[in-house]
């Protein structure tokens, strides 16, 4: 047996760096190292790449940096959408706090000083599975802004976003746009970690009242962050009692639960149970008359 | 493209190196520019040792290529001479052994500046980015307290 | 005696440089020329090295040379049962298999990552219980044969690599005599030190032979006497600086990167080579926090009196022995903690396991064995329904009675625990009772604990310091003496201004330590920087004095008798105008005429323990060290009774000081320690899976207390001297840690309503205790 994985001072390989002008450009820089079989990989704020690649968990010859693009760097409202671009920083998009919902949840990820590093599209696109930055839009059923060989595409989150975002090859995040009216909704934000304020999630959860029905989304809780309509269902079933609501979205949660050294698998479900009675307590959900 | 010469503005000076491009920014100013006082912690972007400043904000050298510095405002701590974070962190106590000081003492100056009305839940927000292993964090809560303070003309 | 200096918060010599960026550390030194070595890690914990194959890896560019294991002599400090580099089989994650030495760093990871390293799984040992189990597979085959240090009793066969016992009194009686009794086991694994400046080591070896080591070290001395007798080479050749150091609470006080070191250097001729340890390697190939399983029995009469105390302590060593066997002895000592218990039986065993090996620990054992103790402490007061700090203070510890290890202890040698107890009680509004309800899910609670500590140091340990002065009459202070975060120099040179009664600021002080021309101090370790180096500078500054009174007497033709020495003058007592400068005689006196007499005045000044013995192997009778600091604690937390989350709230510790000599540096070594205790108490393990691997070896997993997850913090002291202790100060710089993870553990488990016997105390612990999954 074998084993690779060490660390190093810094990335121990070589790679070409670009750092494109135009979406084109992007597109076309992926293409022509794909070619040559450089493996080409895109990123915005490069944590991950960096972290990641010190560890031999990432690996390129061809770093495609769409920093420079400034679609990526937008925040406007249009057409009563607001639209944020993938390489604003989390600390960019807390600082302008137009997504109430999405500030209070990327507030908790890593640390400030970091979050003035990890970029949006980072976080949602990135390996490290927790990717809260996500919930807040799979809450408000955000569209993605894609750009890829085909042009730019514009499609609903929850038709392309399953576990991970769904790219194509040479694919990249540029912008997610928002409906407006999901700005305002009544929201909260919760992340439990394995102890005190600092960590990585036991479990992030994020939910938000559209219509007089809950919505939830979760991460730390399966390797993937999800919103599930079979636990809304459970939990938006007003005939049943709270907490016969709460133990059947306990019953349908969409994968196996995490078992790891942030928390045990049962705990989990312990610390979920409890913060889905947080949840609709926070929100005056359900109550009875 | 694997090695670029680029022009870094490190503390008010033009400086021209030639890196890698996988090469941190920490290991470009450590190595070819010496300026050790950024630290490495944990080369992993977790512990704050290594925080400088990039256009005014705090900055996780470790988690910044040298070419991403391109055209930025770097400020190390050697660029800091006589401010009050300094001051305070000196009367306070605030560090012992010193290796994640220069790292405390950019993230604090940086909150001075971007947040001079910082409350108690903004100023640990902005530190928990970094450890200190010596002390009990109470004494650099009274450093960043008191420098915060002497920024404000008012009080 | 009003003091002029001692007590005052001098602001430490080297604060400047530390808020500046220019305080320089190991890794900041820069030689023209430094290769890089690379050290590639054991991915498993136990396994058999079938074969090793560096072809691929000597093809990089830049690669000077690949060291393996074979032909290297063991090493260990007491007992030599470690391999530099594994030969044979590895014996836990991240131990060292092989040396890369390149040009650069990253040419040096490249040749690492193509070492083919071929192993074959061997089971496990886990835990240090599973390693005393008689079918427990073997980590050290050879056991038996490896040179050791006569006091280090290994038993061949077995996973035992030394065993302490402690046979005081009288068992069997003891039982009799009680009326109740409790018992409890305890565990948990190992941790790190996680000091911020991770450990690195530059060797060079000139043509000359002469070996400089620069290295981020507690034990320079240490490094240097280990080459010198590890390799052969002569001792004098060998010469060690070390510069700040960035943190090491006992993680550094260990020698391991020096050897990975000159190593290299030697494999490549002599040029110099840096080992700079990344935080994973850090955290799995150097050495780490001990980790404990203890099995407790505590008997006592009705009204709470301790009769009988029997105790087992099954140390993690990890894979080699090295400092565990001294961590071993340490726990044994002080076993019962600060308590009459006259009868005693304690068993400590340093166990082998296929953990990182220990290095010391701040605290040494102490606060492993307290959270043990002091938790059992409670199940007693719990089950005689009585006050829990009523209980400690019935059995505090008091001058005429006996330690573990039978020394006598008098109003010197031991601090004033009743005292401590007695301020912690006002200190925590202990008055207002454990238990305060805020709602039906918060509720906050109080938990109370005690320590006590003697520093169990090498018996031949020495200590010195020697003075120099300037022209203008100013002081240059040199000890061996590592400055590691406590700003003990600072304090010497206190020490020495309140001597000769003059101003700090004019005591320069030499902050590296290089061993060819600093005096020896043994090690930075044990509280005892103050303690020994204080006792040598004290008498360095006499011998500067009857030398500055010698020559002033001749100038000013006056006895010796009659001379004062302050503000930098030696003058007549009753005619104070009479006198003469350091300036003009520190260099000898010349007359008006030009002739001069006298000369360069040098101040020497050296200190070891005294009777300090080895401990009976039989019985455990002996002085294991000089004095014992006692103190009491107290840890608030807020509870949430649904969640089993909490948040720290207060932590107090009240400590038996002597006397403050700096007071702010005092309260930082105070609050610092009991940072440090909270956070491994309430946070911080490794984490391994079924093949024994480190599973968060980095600090975004592996994660220290932060900002504002900090309670508040109350310290106070009680100030009994040690008449032996320059100005009766006794050793501070642990001791804060010690009693937090009981403290922590007491409160957590009256909050939950449960017997929480694990650390660390998380939420998730908690919870499975309560319900019944531990």
């Amino acid at each position: 047996m074998e084993d690779k994985g060490r660390e190093s001072v810094m990335l121990p390989f070589g790679f070409d760096y670009y750092r494109p002008k135009s979406l084109e450009e992007a597109v076309t820089r992926f293409q022509q190292a794909d070619q040559s079989l450089k493996e080409p990989m895109y990123f915005s704020g490069a944590t991950e790449f960096l972290t990641l690649g010190r560890i031999n968990q990432v690996y390129t010859e061809a770093a495609i940096d769409l920093k420079g693009l400034s679609e990526g760097k937008i925040i406007q409202f249009d057409q009563g959408y607001l639209v944020l671009g993938a390489n604003l920083t989390l600390t960019e998009i807390e600082e302008a706090n137009v997504f109430p919902l999405l500030t209070s949840t990327s507030k908790e990820i890593a640390d400030h000083t970091a979050r003035g590093k990890i970029t949006l599209g980072g976080n949602i696109c990135g390996q490290i599975f927790y990717r809260e930055a996500v919930l807040p839009l799979l809450l408000a059923d955000s569209q993605m802004v894609m750009v890829g060989p085909e042009g730019i595409k514009v499609k609903p989150i929850h038709e392309i976003f399953h576990e991970r975002l769904l790219l194509q090859r040479g694919e990249y995040l540029i912008q997610v746009a928002t409906e407006s009216r999901y700005l305002d909704a009544p929201f909260i934000s919760i992340k439990r970690r394995q102890q005190w304020e600092t960590g990585y999630p036991l479990i992030t959860i994020a939910a938000l009242i559209m219509e007089n029905k809950l919505r939830v989304a979760i991460s730390g809780l399966c390797t993937f962050p999800f919103r599930s309509k079979e636990m809304e269902g459970a939990l938006n079933n007003l005939e049943v009692s709270p907490q016969e609501r709460i133990h059947n979205a306990l019953a349908s949660i969409p994968g196996p639960i995490l078992h790891d050294v942030e928390g045990s698998s049962d705990y989990r479900l312990f610390v979920l149970e409890n913060l889905l009675v947080d949840v609709c307590e926070a929100l005056k959900f359900g109550e009875r008359e | 493209m694997k090695l670029h010469t680029i022009h870094l503005n490190v503390n008010d000076e033009e400086q021209k190196v030639t890196v890698r491009s996988g090469d941190t920014l920490l290991y470009t100013i450590r190595e070819q520019l010496g300026l050790t006082g950024a630290k490495p912690g944990c080369l992993n972007g977790d512990c704050g040792a290594c925080t400088i400043q990039v256009d005014g904000w705090p900055m996780k050298s470790c988690l910044m290529m040298a070419v991403e510095a391109e055209g930025k405002q770097i400020t190390t701590i050697e660029g800091l001479n006589n401010t009050p974070i300094q001051e305070a962190f000196v009367h306070h106590f605030a560090f012992q052994c010193g290796y994640c000081t220069p790292g405390f003492i950019m993230n604090g100056h940086s909150l001075i500046q971007k947040k001079p009305d910082a409350d108690d839940s903004t100023i640990k927000e902005w530190l928990e980015s970094n450890i200190c292993r010596c002390t009990s964090y109470i004494e650099i809560e009274k450093a960043i307290k008191f420098a915060l303070g002497k920024n404000k003309p008012s009080s | 005696m009003i003091m002029e200096v001692i007590g005052k918060s001098v602001i430490r010599k080297e604060a400047q440089d530390k808020v500046t960026g220019r305080a320089q550390y190991t890794h900041d030194y820069h030689t023209s020329k430094k290769l890089s070595g690379r050290v590639v890690l054991s991915p498993y914990s136990h396994a058999r090295i079938i074969s090793i194959d560096t072809t691929d890896a000597r093809k990089v560019p830049g690669v000077r040379a690949i060291i393996t294991g074979e032909h290297l002599p063991l090493t260990g400090e007491s007992m030599r049962d470690r391999p530099p580099l594994a030969t044979g089989k590895v014996r836990y994650h991240g131990e060292a298999v092989a040396i890369v030495v390149a040009d650069t760093p990253d040419q040096g990871d490249l040749a690492a990552n193509l070492i083919q390293i071929q192993y074959e799984l061997l089971p496990v040992v886990h835990t240090p219980t599973q390693a005393f189990q008689q079918n427990s597979p073997l980590i050290h085959e050879r056991l038996g044969e490896y040179d050791r240090e006569k006091d280090v009793y290994p038993v061949p066969g077995t996973n035992i690599a030394h065993h302490v016992k402690i046979r005081k009194g009288n068992l069997e009686k003891g039982w009799a005599e009680s009326s109740v009794t409790v018992e409890g086991d305890y565990s948990f694994s190992p941790s790190d030190h996680a000091a911020m400046e991770t450990r690195s080591s530059t060797a060079e070896i000139t043509p000359d032979g002469t070996i400089k080591i620069i290295t981020s070290s507690q034990a320079p001395f240490m490094v240097k006497q280990l080459i010198a007798s590890y390799f052969n080479e002569d001792i004098g050749k060998i010469v060690v600086d070390t510069p700040l150091v960035g943190g090491a609470y006992g993680g550094k006080a260990s020698v391991q990167l020096e050897i990975l070191a000159y190593l290299s250097s030697r494999a490549v001729k002599g040029l110099p080579v840096e080992i700079f340890n990344q935080r994973e390697q850090d955290i799995m190939m150097s050495p780490s926090h001990i980790g404990l399983d203890a099995k407790i029995k505590i008997g006592a009469d009705q009204s709470g009196v301790i009769k009988a105390m029997e105790l087992q302590f099954f140390w993690d060593g990890g894979a080699y022995s090295d400092k565990a066997i001294d961590l071993t002895r340490a726990g044994a000592v002080d076993c019962t903690g600060p308590y009459k218990v006259d009868n005693v039986w304690c068993d400590s065993y340093c166990m082998y396991t296929n953990h990182t090996y220990a290095s010391p620990f701040r605290g040494f054992s102490h606060s492993e064995l307290s959270f043990a103790v002091e938790r059992t402490f409670d199940l007693l007061a719990k089950k005689l329904n009585l006050d829990s700090l009523e209980l400690r203070e019935r059995n505090a510890i008091h001058p005429g009675h006996t330690t573990p290890t039978r020394v006598l202890l008098n109003q010197s040698n031991v601090g004033n625990l009743q005292e401590c107890i007695s301020k912690l009680r006002t200190l925590i509004r202990w008055e207002e009772g454990p238990v305060k309800e805020i709602n039906e899910r918060l509720v906050r609670v109080k938990g109370v604990s005690c320590s006590w500590k003697t520093s169990t140091i090498d018996s031949n340990a020495p200590s010195g310091v020697i003075l120099t002065f300037n022209r203008d009459g100013s002081l240059n202070l040199m000890t061996g003496v590592v400055e590691i975060g406590t700003g003990a120099k600072t304090v010497l040179a206190q020490l020495l201004a309140e001597k000769l009664k003059m101003d700090v600021d004019k005591i320069y002080v030499r902050m590296n330590v290089d061993t060819q021309t600093t005096p020896e101090h043994w090690k930075t370790v044990a509280s005892r920087g103050i303690y020994m180096a204080g006792r040598a500078l004290l008498e360095a500054a006499d011998d500067v004095i009857a030398q500055l009174k010698q020559m002033a007497s001749i100038v000013l033709r006056a006895p010796i008798e009659d001379l004062e020495v302050a503000h930098m003058r030696v003058f007549i007592r009753d005619d104070p105008r009479k006198g003469v400068d350091f300036k003009d005689i520190c260099y000898g006196y010349q007359y008006p005429n030009g002739n001069s007499i006298g000369g360069q005045i040098i101040g020497k000044g050296n200190f070891i323990l005294r009777h300090l013995s080895h401990l009976d192997p039989e019985t455990g009778e002996g002085k294991p060290g000089p004095e014992w600091t006692v103190a009491a604690y107290g840890v608030e937390v807020e509870f949430d009774r649904r969640d089993f989350t909490y948040r720290l709230i207060k932590a107090a510790s009240v400590i038996d000081i002597g006397i403050v000599l700096n007071e702010k540096a005092a309260l930082g070594q105070v609050m610092g320690a009991m940072s440090m205790g909270l956070s491994f108490a309430g946070r911080e393990t490794f984490y391994y899976d079924e093949l024994g691997r480190v599973l968060n070896p980095q600090l975004r997993t592996y994660r220290p207390i932060r900002y504002g997850e900090n309670p508040e913090y109350l310290v106070d002291f009680v100030y009994t001297p040690d008449l032996q202790a320059p100005y009766g100060a006794r050793g501070v710089g642990e001791h804060g840690l010690l009693g937090m993870p009981a403290a922590l553990g007491n409160a957590l488990s009256i909050a939950a309503n449960v017997s929480l016997h694990h650390l660390p105390l998380t939420p998730e612990l908690i919870w499975k205790t309560k319900v019944g999954k531990v």
